[in-house]
């Protein structure tokens, strides 16, 4: 199924950090032009993992391997690191988790951000530093000439996170991956940052690969999503149907996770998945939810097929 | 800032003030001044005349105030053994400590920012080990034998540097070099914490996304925070290399304050002993001052509060 070319298109990547233990287990991931693609998942699941891989920034020691990695149809899997680097952060670009300590805390936001642009369109820091008001502005922030001078220990979490965003849109990127982007801050500035990630995809056409654990978060803003698990995609689908229809019981099971008001009864427990995702060392077969899971059955240990039901719908499980 | 400032010099004057009283308290205790000022071969009376014409017969809290007192109006007091004040052989020999302090800094800083740069990007590998074992080795080797190892290879047996004085600029490097030796270990392995440790931050990350150079990332993103605690210890360790020249500058035969301080504490010249540690007190108390003010310059978050 592989139609208009995807901006970003993986193919069964691969990551490994040491000898035993392969992190990521063949994640595919298409991320379409303007259209935001959720990864959801359990902590551990590799969401964040999968992210670095693909921006290149796993930390030294780690294996990345994959059919094909391409962004805009260029393999980015074979590309120097000095190739990589114009790259990032010109037309692919990432945010944090962490918005407090993302920032260096030695520098002016102005010059962070004037930096990004004086690196990959060789202007002044003069330009970079209008071009950073400007966009300081698009995310909206107050004052931005009088933030452009402070040091990101002036700043508050929400805010941080919105100049992190600034900062990413430096050059225009086509892509912006998010990992966690509301995680760390309140939930009213969490609604937001989502909103202004919303406002901007469909202002500047961005494509957005969002990382989190929110399903909340995936419902109000998700084209696509994916449901990672153990080191792998176990369903993705667009996100009208993989709430409507959740095919994978893991998918189910966070769904069921998530208190929907009107339909909770007093008294009644609200949904959980029981134990913790695994450890999947080489050799391993067979399903990496089946010990989790209501449904397994004998053949779970065996193998699991790949189910498409034609229409992008595509999952890991025996069930029909 | 300058609440920071201001609170910084109020500590550094209490500081000289204990370091004021400390040193005119050893110099006392170290036994009867004016005995040991006679000689061997002096009488009781000669021992009083000394007494009555030094002051020392007066009550300690009248010595001690009237010696603060000269301080206070530039009067380090005289050295008995050259017969001249105090503070003009200071003045007349601190530009050899001074010199050679700041060639040892130099040197120390050279050799030990870049290995700690290396062993941190080379974190756990071969490079990373074998330039933390050197440091531990240079950690473990006294200076003084050092120097004496060095004069008797590149000073005696080829010839290449001066072994004592100071005519050239050639005569600063083997003492520097000695003098650094000491400091590099420790500076080396504060270098390379703070780079790890900054390597592996959430900052230099973004600074990897944002798709600057390599170059950019660690010379910039991750020393500008890994030097903060480097500038503070190299100041302290500037302190402890000018100290320190009491050894090398005798080892060496070069006439600066260091050597001034042996001589005179060899001599039992009390003035000149208890000024020397004054003075180098307070070039150790301004040092630290200096650190906290550059510190400040290179982290915003000291500047309030």
């Amino acid at each position: 199924m592989h139609d208009a070319p995807a901006l970003l298109d993986v193919e069964g990547l691969r990551v490994r950090f040491n000898p035993k233990i392969e992190a990521i287990r063949g994640v595919s991931l298409r991320v379409e032009r303007g259209q935001t693609h959720c990864v959801v998942g359990e902590s551990g699941c590799g969401k964040s993992v999968s992210a670095l891989a693909v921006m290149g920034l796993l930390a030294r020691g780690a294996k990345r391997h994959a059919a094909h990695m391409r962004f805009d149809g260029q393999d980015i899997l074979g590309l120097s690191e000095r190739d990589l680097q114009k790259l990032r952060g010109d037309r692919m670009a990432m945010i944090f988790q962490e918005p407090m300590t993302s920032l260096n805390p030695a520098y002016t936001v102005g010059s962070q951000m004037a930096e990004v642009l004086v690196r990959h369109r060789r202007v002044s820091k003069q330009q970079g530093l209008d071009r950073a008001a400007e966009l300081l502005a698009k995310v909206g922030i107050t004052a931005p000439g009088m933030r452009l001078a402070q040091y990101p220990h002036q700043l508050s979490g929400g805010l941080r996170q919105r100049v992190m965003i600034a900062m990413a849109l430096m050059c225009d990127p086509e892509l912006l991956i998010a990992d966690e982007p509301t995680t760390a801050l309140d939930v009213t500035v969490q609604a937001q940052i989502l909103r202004l990630l919303r406002d901007l995809q469909q202002e500047l056409g961005l494509a957005i690969l969002l990382i989190t654990h929110d399903l909340g978060v995936v419902a109000r803003i998700a084209h696509k999503v994916s449901v990672m698990y153990a080191g792998e995609v176990v369903e993705s689908a667009s996100a009208t149907d993989l709430f409507a229809n959740p095919r994978h019981p893991y998918t189910r099971g966070l769904l069921a996770c998530v208190p929907v008001p009107g339909t909770i009864k007093r008294g009644e427990p609200l949904g959980s998945i029981p134990g913790t995702v695994p450890r999947i060392a080489d050799g391993f077969v067979g399903c990496g939810f089946r010990d989790r899971c209501v449904h397994a059955m004998p053949a779970c240990a065996i193998s699991v097929p790949s189910r498409d039901d034609g229409a992008g719908h595509r999952y890991l499980c025996h069930l029909q | 800032m300058l609440k920071f400032l201001a609170r910084r010099l109020l500590l550094a004057v209490l500081v000289l003030l204990t370091v004021l009283t400390i040193s005119f308290a050893l110099t006392r205790l170290s036994g009867d001044v004016a005995v040991s000022m006679a000689g061997a071969q002096a009488t009781q009376e000669d021992v009083e005349t000394i007494r009555k014409a030094y002051g020392l017969d007066r009550p300690l809290t009248i010595q001690f105030v009237s010696w603060v007192a000269g301080i206070a109006s530039g009067d380090l007091g005289r050295s008995y053994l050259y017969h001249a004040p105090v503070s003009e052989l200071i003045k007349g020999r601190l530009p050899v400590t001074l010199t050679l302090g700041a060639t040892g800094l130099v040197i120390a800083l050279c050799l030990a920012l870049p290995l700690g740069i290396i062993a941190a990007m080379n974190e756990g590998r071969i490079w990373d080990r074998g330039i933390m074992m050197v440091a531990v080795v240079g950690q473990a080797m006294p200076g003084f034998w050092l120097g004496l190892v060095l004069v008797i290879w590149l000073g005696v047996k080829w010839q290449l540097l001066p072994i004592s004085g100071v005519e050239t600029w050639t005569g600063y490097v083997l003492p520097g070099f000695v003098l650094a030796f000491s400091a590099v270990p420790a500076l080396m392995r504060l270098t390379r914490g703070g780079m790890v440790d900054a390597l592996a931050s959430d900052y230099v990350r973004t600074a990897r996304a944002k798709g600057l150079t390599r170059m950019s990332v660690v010379m910039k993103h991750a020393l500008r925070n890994a030097a903060m605690p480097v500038v503070a210890v190299a100041a302290v360790q500037l302190g402890f290399m000018l100290g320190g020249s009491i050894v090398i500058e005798s080892v060496f035969a070069l006439n600066g304050v260091g050597y001034l301080a042996w001589e005179s504490i060899a001599k039992n010249d009390f003035p000149v002993v208890q000024a020397v540690v004054l003075f180098l007190a307070t070039i150790y108390i301004a040092l630290t001052l200096i650190a906290d003010l550059f510190n400040a310059v290179l982290d915003p978050r000291l500047r309030i509060g």
